[in-house]
C-alpha cells in the first residue's frame, strides 16, 4: 500500500479478510471434543426458583451435564460485579444486589439464566434445555423507570430498599437555586431518553477450554477488552488466576459498548468446561441478544434552564432517574453519573449547574454503556433545552447558542470537566453554511406548497473522550485505571509489529495504527502489523470504548515509538560515526543531517539484532514498550444540523439533509473517521426515529426481534454532508480527540429539534415514530385552530 | 430449529401423497414465514414438502381476460412479469414492494395467501381484483378463500395451485409499512373492473385480516378521485392496535393510503 502517513485516506488493511469472508470470529473456532452450551432462561420477569428438575434432560441424547446456580455457587464462582463505586449524596455506597451467573433463588428479568445444558451438539443442548423443568413462584414485577421508586413497588433486591441504587448529586445546589431565583426566564422540560438494544452484527459468543494437566483455561470471546475480562474473571469470579487464564478476542463484529462487560454466559462456559472436562462453545442467538446484551440509555429527566435578561444562561438544574435494569452491569453505575452529568455544561458558559441522579432497579435487562454512554443523554438534554429556550425567548437557535458559547480555554465547568481546547463558532459556522441556514424559510415555504412540513434543527454537542486519566477516575470511584499500553517490536528485517491494548471490533486499528508507524519511520504500511486481542501476546490493555483508541491507545504507541526512535538513532549515529543529534529519520532512512551518509531503517534494525557493532553497553534488539496515562479527557465537539420534511397525513419523517461539522482534533485517516461518523449518526437517527425497547407491564420484552425492534435501514437515512474543523488537543502527543461516538451523541437532538420545528409542537418523545409525529402534528394544528 | 424431513415434490399429486404419509407435515412454498418460525422453535413439522419446484405451479399467463399466476411463482417473477406489468400494473407494483429482494426471490404467491398473514400484501389484491383461487381440489373466490387472520378455507392437505386475476380497467396499491418489520400497517388495494365495479380492500389494519370498505367503493363508483375517499374513515373498532400503531392511527392510514392508491391508479 506504500507509505501512508497521518491524514492519508488509506484503504483498510483488514477489509480483504472481512469482505472475502475470511475473518476469524469466535464462532469460527472449533476445538476437538468440543461441546455446546444452551441456557435455561427464565420466562418470568420476577419469580422465585422453587425447583429445577433436570432428570429428563439428562436422559436425552448427547447430554453431558445440566448445571445449576447451586452448583456454581458451591464451586466458589463469585458474583458479577459493578466496577465503579458511586456514593450517594449522604455518603453511603451504592446498593449492589447479588448477581450470579446462574441464579439459584430469584430471577429478576425475562431471559435470566438459571441452568446450562452441555451437550455434544448445539441442537441436542437446545432440545435438552427445553426439557429442564423449572418450577417458579411468580412475583409482581416493576418495569418502568418511574414506577420503581413508587411506594408499594415490587422490591428487587434486599440490599436496595425502595429499588434505589444511589441518590447522587453533582454541582452546587444552593448557588444553582439562587440563579433560578434571580432568573428573568426559566425554561422547563420533561425528557425521556429511550432505552435501546445495542445490536452488534455479531452476537456474543464464547469458546471455553480447560486444560486439566496445566490447570489452565483459554477463553475465545467477543470482547472489546480481553485483558479486563481476564482481570475480572480472575479477581472477582474466581474462575482461575490470571496466569492460568488466556482470553482471546479475535475478530469481533461490532460492540458499541455491549461487549465491554463480562456476562453470565462467558463465566458459565469457563466453569462448565472444567466441570465436563471438554471445551464448551456458546453462541448467542438474536433473541438471546435482545434479552441479555446490556441495553443502553433509559433516563427520565426534568430539566430547567435559567436565563438572565440578556438571555445568557445563569443556571441549569436537572433531576434524572436512570433505570439500570435488574442488576448492576460492569460499568453501569458510571454511565448516568460521571459520564453523563459532567457534560451538562455542553458548549456553553454556564456558571451554575446542579444535577441529581437516582439510579433504580427494575425487572428488565441490565443497562450499561452503549455508544456514547451518558454523553448522548447529556447532549439530548442540553440541546433540546437550548432549542426550546431559543424558541421561548424568540431568538434564532443559532444566535442563542452563540450568545452562550465558551470562547476561552481552558474552561473549567461547574461539573468537574475542564475543557482544554475548542472553537465552537467554527463548527457552528461550518454547519450553518453547509445547510444554507439563511435559505431555510424559502425551502419551508416551497415544501408547504407540496403539503409537507419542513423543519430545521441544530445540535451543538460536546463529549468527553480519551477515557481516561487514571488518578482522576480513581478518585471518582473507578475500580481500574484507564491508561493504555503498547509495545513496538522492530524485527531484524525491519518489519514492525505493534502490540496494543486497544481492541478493534470494526474501528480499523490495523490501518490507522499502521499509518502512524508509516508516518514516523517512512515505512510501507504493509510492513507493519498490529497485534491485539490476546492476553498471551499483549502484556496488558484496557481495551476499546469511549473513543479512546486514538487519543489513549495511539499515544501509548507514540511513547513506545519515541523509545524505538531514540535507540535507532543511537545505533545509526554509532554506525555512521555521527552525533546522535544529527540523525534524522526520513523516508525509511536514518540520515546524518547535512551529509549524504544514511542507513536504511532495515540496516539499523539488523544491526540492532546482529549486535556485532553496537554502542558501548547497549542491549541488543529493537523493541520497546510504554504505558500512557492521559492527563485529561479529550473534548470532541461539533454542530449537527438536520433538515426534515414531515408528511402530516402519515407522520412520516424524511431527513432531507444532515450536516455534521465535527472537531476531532488531528485526524489520522479521514475515510475511517467518516465511516465512524456515518455509523454513529445512523445509530443516533435510529434512536431519534425508530429504536425503542418496549416491555409490557409484566416485564415481557415486546421488542425481542427485528419484527418489532425497528433498526434503521439505508432508506431511513440521508446522504450526509460531513465537515471537519480542527483545534489540536493539547493533552496528547498526536493532538487527537476521538470520533467513535460523536455521531450517536450529536444527532438525536438535531433530529428531534428539526421535527418539532416542522410540526410546531415541542412535545415529542423519542423515537419520533410516524404515529407520535402524526399525533403531535395534529395536536399542534388543533391548538392553532383554537 | 427442530429436526425435520425435507421433500422436494415433483408434482402436485406427489406433494399431496407425501403429505398423506407425513406424521405432521407442512407444505413449504418459499418459507418466508415458516422457516423463521421454525428457527424460533415455534413450529416443528415432522416433514416439509416443498412445492416451489413443481413446474405445473409456476408461471404467468394471460387467459381469457384474466392473468393466471401459478402458486409457486415468486413475488419477483410477478413484479417483473411483462404480462402483469401491462395488464395489472397495480399487482406488479404490489409484488415489487413485498419484503426485500431476498424475500421476493424466495416467497411465492401461493405460500403468501395460504398463510394469510393479516399484514401480508397479496390478500388485498385478490379481494379487490376479485381473483379466483384454484386448488388441487376446487376453485373458489378470494372472498371465500380468506376466512380470518392466518385462516383460509383450505382443507387439510389441500394445495393452492394458481390464482387468476380478472384484468381490471385500473388498479393500484398503496401501503404504509411498519417501521420495524416493513409489513403493511395499512395497505389499500383499489380496483375498478372492466364492468365498472369498484372494490377497495385493506390489509394490515384489520383484526380479522383483509377487509373491504364498501363506503369507499360506492363513493369511487360515482366519482373516481382521491377527494371521493378523503372524507371516508373506517371505524377503529375492528382494527389492530400494537406498539407501532393504535387502531386510530391505522384508521387514518387506511384513508390516506386509499387516497394515494386512487391517485396512483
Amino acid at each position: 500500500m506504500g507509505v501512508q502517513g497521518i491524514g492519508a485516506r488509506a484503504l483498510r488493511k483488514e477489509d480483504k479478510r472481512f469482505i472475502t469472508g475470511k475473518g476469524r470470529y469466535t464462532d469460527d473456532m472449533t476445538l476437538p471434543r468440543m461441546t455446546y452450551a444452551a441456557f435455561v432462561r427464565s420466562p418470568h420477569a420476577h419469580a422465585k426458583v422453587v425447583s429445577i428438575d433436570a432428570s429428563a434432560a439428562l436422559e436425552m441424547p448427547g447430554v453431558e451435564a445440566v448445571l445449576t446456580g447451586e452448583q456454581l455457587v458451591g464451586d466458589g464462582i463469585g458474583n458479577l460485579i459493578c466496577g465503579w463505586m458511586i456514593h450517594s449524596k449522604d455518603g453511603t455506597p451504592m446498593k449492589m444486589g447479588a448477581w450470579r451467573a446462574l441464579e439459584p433463588e430469584t430471577v429478576r428479568f425475562v431471559g435470566q439464566a438459571v441452568a446450562v445444558v452441555i451437550a455434544d451438539t448445539q441442537g441436542q443442548a437446545r432440545d435438552a434445555a427445553e426439557s429442564v423443568v423449572v418450577e417458579y413462584e411468580e412475583l409482581n414485577a416493576v418495569v418502568s423507570t418511574i414506577d420503581a421508586l413508587k411506594g408499594g413497588a415490587p422490591q428487587l433486591h434486599p440490599e436496595a430498599p425502595g429499588n434505589l441504587i444511589y441518590d447522587w448529586d453533582i454541582g452546587d445546589e444552593a448557588a444553582t437555586n439562587a440563579a433560578f431565583d434571580a432568573a428573568s426566564t426559566v425554561v422547563q422540560m420533561d425528557l425521556v431518553n429511550n432505552r435501546l438494544v445495542p445490536n452488534p452484527m455479531e452476537p456474543r459468543a464464547a469458546v471455553a477450554d480447560y486444560d486439566e494437566a496445566e490447570e489452565h483455561y483459554t477463553l475465545h470471546t467477543t470482547s472489546q477488552n480481553p485483558h479486563v475480562a481476564r482481570l475480572v474473571l480472575s479477581a472477582f469470579y474466581n474462575v482461575a488466576p490470571e496466569h492460568k487464564l488466556r482470553v482471546i478476542a479475535p475478530d469481533v463484529g461490532g460492540g458499541f459498548g455491549s461487549k465491554i462487560f463480562i456476562y453470565p454466559e462467558e463465566i458459565a462456559a469457563l466453569w462448565a468446561s472444567k466441570r465436563v472436562g471438554r471445551p464448551v462453545k456458546w453462541v448467542s442467538d438474536r433473541t438471546e441478544a435482545f434479552l441479555t446484551d446490556a441495553h443502553g440509555r433509559d433516563h427520565v429527566s426534568h430539566a430547567e434552564l435559567a436565563l438572565n435578561a440578556d438571555n445568557k444562561i445563569t443556571g441549569f438544574r436537572v433531576k434524572t432517574v436512570a433505570n439500570l435494569g435488574a442488576y448492576m452491569s460492569l460499568f453501569s453505575s458510571s454511565v448516568p453519573t460521571y459520564l453523563y452529568a459532567t457534560l451538562l455544561s455542553g458548549q456553553y458558559d454556564i456558571p451554575n449547574i446542579h444535577c441529581n441522579v437516582k439510579a433504580v432497579y427494575t425487572n428488565t435487562t441490565p443497562v450499561d454503556a452503549y455508544r456514547g454512554a451518558g454523553r448522548p443523554e447529556a447532549t439530548f438534554l442540553v440541546e433540546r433545552m437550548m432549542e426550546t429556550a431559543a424558541r421561548q425567548v424568540g431568538l434564532s437557535p443559532a444566535e442563542f447558542r452563540r450568545k452562550n458559547f465558551i470562547r476561552s480555554f481552558p474552561h473549567q465547568t461547574p461539573v468537574i470537566m475542564c475543557y482544554d481546547a475548542g472553537d465552537y463558532d467554527a463548527t457552528l459556522d461550518a454547519a450553518l453554511k453547509a445547510i444554507d441556514y439563511d435559505g431555510f424559510p424559502a425551502r419551508k415555504a416551497e415544501a408547504a406548497k407540496r403539503g409537507k412540513l419542513r423543519g430545521l434543527g441544530l445540535s451543538c454537542y460536546i463529549e468527553a473522550c480519551g477515557i481516561a486519566p487514571s488518578a482522576a477516575v480513581g478518585s471518582l470511584g473507578a475500580g481500574v485505571g484507564l491508561w493504555e499500553s503498547a509495545e513496538v517490536r522492530v524485527n531484524p528485517v525491519g518489519s514492525i509489529e505493534v502490540l496494543t491494548g486497544s481492541h478493534s471490533h470494526g474501528q480499523g486499528h490495523e490501518t490507522t495504527f499502521a499509518q502512524l508507524i508509516s508516518e514516523r519511520f517512512g515505512v510501507d504500511t504493509d510492513s507493519v502489523s498490529i497485534v491485539h486481542g490476546d492476553t498471551d501476546k499483549v502484556q496488558f490493555g484496557m481495551g476499546t470504548y469511549g473513543s479512546r483508541s486514538g487519543a489513549v491507545g495511539m499515544s501509548a504507541i507514540v511513547k513506545a515509538l519515541d523509545k524505538v526512535e531514540a535507540k535507532a538513532k543511537k545505533i545509526a549515529a554509532h554506525l555512521m560515526e555521527a552525533s546522535e543529534g544529527d540523525i534524522q529519520i526520513e523516508g525509511g532512512e536514518l540520515k546524518v543531517a547535512g551529509t549524504d551518509k544514511k542507513l536504511t531503517f532495515t540496516e539499523v534494525a539488523l544491526a540492532a539484532y546482529t549486535a556485532h557493532n553496537l554502542p558501548e553497553g547497549m542491549e541488543p534488539g529493537l523493541k520497546e514498550g510504554a504505558f500512557y496515562d492521559p492527563t485529561n479527557f479529550t473534548f470532541p465537539a461539533g454542530t449537527y444540523a438536520c433538515e426534515v420534511e414531515v408528511d402530516p397525513e402519515t407522520g412520516k419523517t424524511e431527513i432531507i439533509n444532515f450536516v455534521a461539522a465535527d472537531d476531532f482534533g488531528k485526524i489520522i485517516n479521514p475515510m475511517i473517521v467518516e465511516g465512524q461518523v456515518h455509523g454513529g449518526i445512523a445509530q443516533g437517527v435510529g434512536q431519534a426515529l425508530l429504536e425503542s425497547v418496549s416491555y409490557d407491564e409484566t416485564g415481557q420484552l415486546l421488542t425481542a426481534s427485528y419484527m418489532d425492534y425497528a433498526m434503521p435501514r439505508a432508506d431511513d437515512l440521508p446522504s450526509y454532508t460531513l465537515l471537519t474543523t480542527e483545534t489540536i488537543c493539547p493533552g496528547n502527543p498526536l493532538g487527537m480527540k476521538g470520533c467513535g461516538e460523536a455521531g450517536a451523541i450529536g444527532s438525536p437532538p438535531a433530529v428531534i429539534n428539526a421535527i418539532t420545528d416542522a410540526i410546531n409542537n415541542n412535545d415529542l418523545a423519542m423515537p419520533a415514530t410516524p404515529q407520535r409525529v402524526w399525533l403531535a402534528s395534529r395536536a399542534a394544528l388543533a391548538q392553532a385552530a383554537e | 430449529m427442530y429436526e425435520t424431513h425435507y421433500h422436494r415434490a415433483a408434482s402436485v399429486a406427489d406433494a399431496a401423497a407425501q403429505m398423506e404419509k407425513a406424521e405432521d407435515g407442512k407444505y413449504l412454498s418459499g418459507g418466508q414465514t415458516l422457516i423463521p418460525t421454525m428457527k424460533q422453535r415455534l413450529a416443528a413439522p415432522s416433514d416439509l414438502i416443498d412445492l416451489r419446484h413443481i413446474a405445473d405451479m409456476k408461471g404467468i399467463s394471460e387467459e381469457g381476460g384474466a392473468v393466471k399466476i401459478g402458486a409457486a411463482t415468486s413475488h419477483n417473477a410477478v413484479a417483473t412479469s411483462p404480462v402483469v406489468q401491462r395488464l395489472i400494473p397495480g399487482l406488479a407494483a404490489l409484488a415489487g414492494g413485498i419484503g426485500d429482494p431476498a424475500v421476493r426471490h424466495m416467497g411465492t404467491i401461493g405460500g403468501s395467501i395460504s398463510n394469510n398473514d393479516p399484514a401480508a400484501d397479496y390478500p388485498s389484491a385478490l379481494i379487490a381484483l376479485g381473483a379466483t383461487v384454484t386448488t388441487n381440489q376446487r376453485s373458489l373466490s378470494a372472498e371465500d378463500f380468506f376466512t380470518g387472520m392466518f385462516d383460509t378455507a383450505l382443507d387439510e392437505g389441500e394445495i393452492v395451485t394458481s390464482v387468476s386475476f380478472p384484468v381490471p380497467e385500473k388498479s393500484a396499491y398503496s401501503k404504509y409499512p411498519n417501521p420495524a418489520s416493513r409489513y403493511a400497517m395499512a395497505g389499500v388495494f383499489v380496483a375498478k373492473g372492466k364492468d365498472g365495479a369498484v372494490k377497495v380492500a385493506v390489509t394490515g389494519a384489520g383484526q380479522n385480516g383483509v377487509f373491504r370498505v364498501e363506503e369507499m367503493e360506492s363513493a369511487l363508483s360515482s366519482n373516481w378521485s382521491s377527494d371521493a375517499v378523503a372524507g371516508i374513515s373506517v371505524s377503529a373498532d375492528d382494527l389492530l392496535s400494537d406498539i407501532h400503531g393504535s387502531a386510530e392511527y391505522r384508521a387514518n392510514l387506511v384513508t390516506v393510503m386509499a387516497k394515494r392508491a386512487v391517485a396512483a391508479a
